[in-house]
């Protein structure tokens, strides 16, 4: 499987989703955000950072990169798109994800691990997943997923909820909302799923001794659902 | 010319800045702040005489860019 890596100026986990993605299996090629076309991918990654400075609104001007317009073909004609964190924020302000990650509720930045749940598993990247709640990290200043009423009510309704934050028991309540996120939303998928954007980072979880597995399980997940 | 932008967050759209603000502002002894709301300002100096045409690119500007409709409005001045 193939897989692509776009940098901005200014991502920095890129190298992080490169050693990943090859890990489990993936001949992942960086491309950068002034190139014209992105080598033919199963999936592209558009990763975390802080793209040009954060500056307007974080995601809004790398969201009108050179490199942009052919990510956005891919996710219309069917490929997996995939945005982690300052990706997901890059989606958003793409249109191609509803709603927009804003400053997270009590100022801070957050730096840690949090379970998430599995909420949807009929699409690519959660199907035949074997837990229910994964143990991922989380890095952000600006994770606070808003949307209009009518919109989740749209994401509800087709189940484009991807995954919440919640305890470790799976419940999704206020003290485990790390942001002030709606419905404790960490990450949801475009009407038919092959977008997925969510602040927490699975390549950051992919080493029993260093973190976590739980990324690991991410990525030989979706792997395994590709092949 | 010279056109001016001002971007708010939609009313409703939480504002942690502009809570902050209105909380240090309150324990300075403006004890009769109620609320402050935070925004952006732009000057953009388009190269064009017509001050129609330049507002309407302005406004162009502002939907595909400087303000994300979702949470803010904008306005031309």
């Amino acid at each position: 499987m193939k897989s692509s890596v776009i940098i901005f100026p200014g991502s920095n986990c890129d190298r992080d989703m490169d050693v990943a993605l090859t890990k489990f299996g993936f001949k992942n090629t960086m491309v950068w955000h002034n190139d014209q076309s992105i080598p033919k991918s199963d999936l592209i990654v558009l990763p975390g950072g802080f793209s040009y400075g954060d500056y307007l609104r974080c995601g809004s001007i790398a969201s009108k990169s050179n490199i942009i317009k052919s990510v956005i073909d891919f996710a219309n004609s069917g490929g997996l798109v995939l945005g982690i964190c300052n990706g997901f924020q890059i989606l958003t302000e793409t249109g191609l994800l509803t709603g927009i990650l804003q400053q997270n509720k009590y100022l801070n930045f957050i730096c840690k691990n949090v379970f998430i749940k599995v909420k949807d598993k009929k699409n690519k990247y959660f199907k035949n997943i074997k837990k229910e709640i994964l143990e991922l990290h989380i890095a952000h200043n600006e994770g606070n997923f808003f949307c209009t009423d009518q919109e989740l009510k749209l994401l509800e309704d087709n189940n484009q909820i991807a995954v919440t934050y919640c305890n470790s028991n799976g419940l999704e309540n206020e003290e485990d909302n790390p942001n002030g996120a709606i419905k404790n939303i960490a990450g949801i998928f475009n009407k038919n799923k092959n977008v997925l954007g969510m602040m927490p980072h699975p390549e950051r979880m992919i080493d029993k001794y260093l973190s976590g597995e739980d990324g690991s399980l991410f990525f030989e997940n979706l792997l395994g659902n590709l092949g | 010319m010279k056109i001016k932008v001002i971007v708010t967050l939609k009313n409703g759209v939480l504002d942690p800045q502009g809570k902050a603000i209105q909380q240090t502002l309150n324990s300075m002894n403006f004890s009769n702040v109620n609320e402050v709301r935070q925004g952006k300002f732009f000057e953009i100096n388009v190269n064009e005489i017509n001050e129609e045409k330049a507002k309407s690119q302005v406004e162009e500007m502002c939907k595909k860019l400087l303000a994300n409709l979702v949470i803010e409005d904008y306005k031309i001045i």
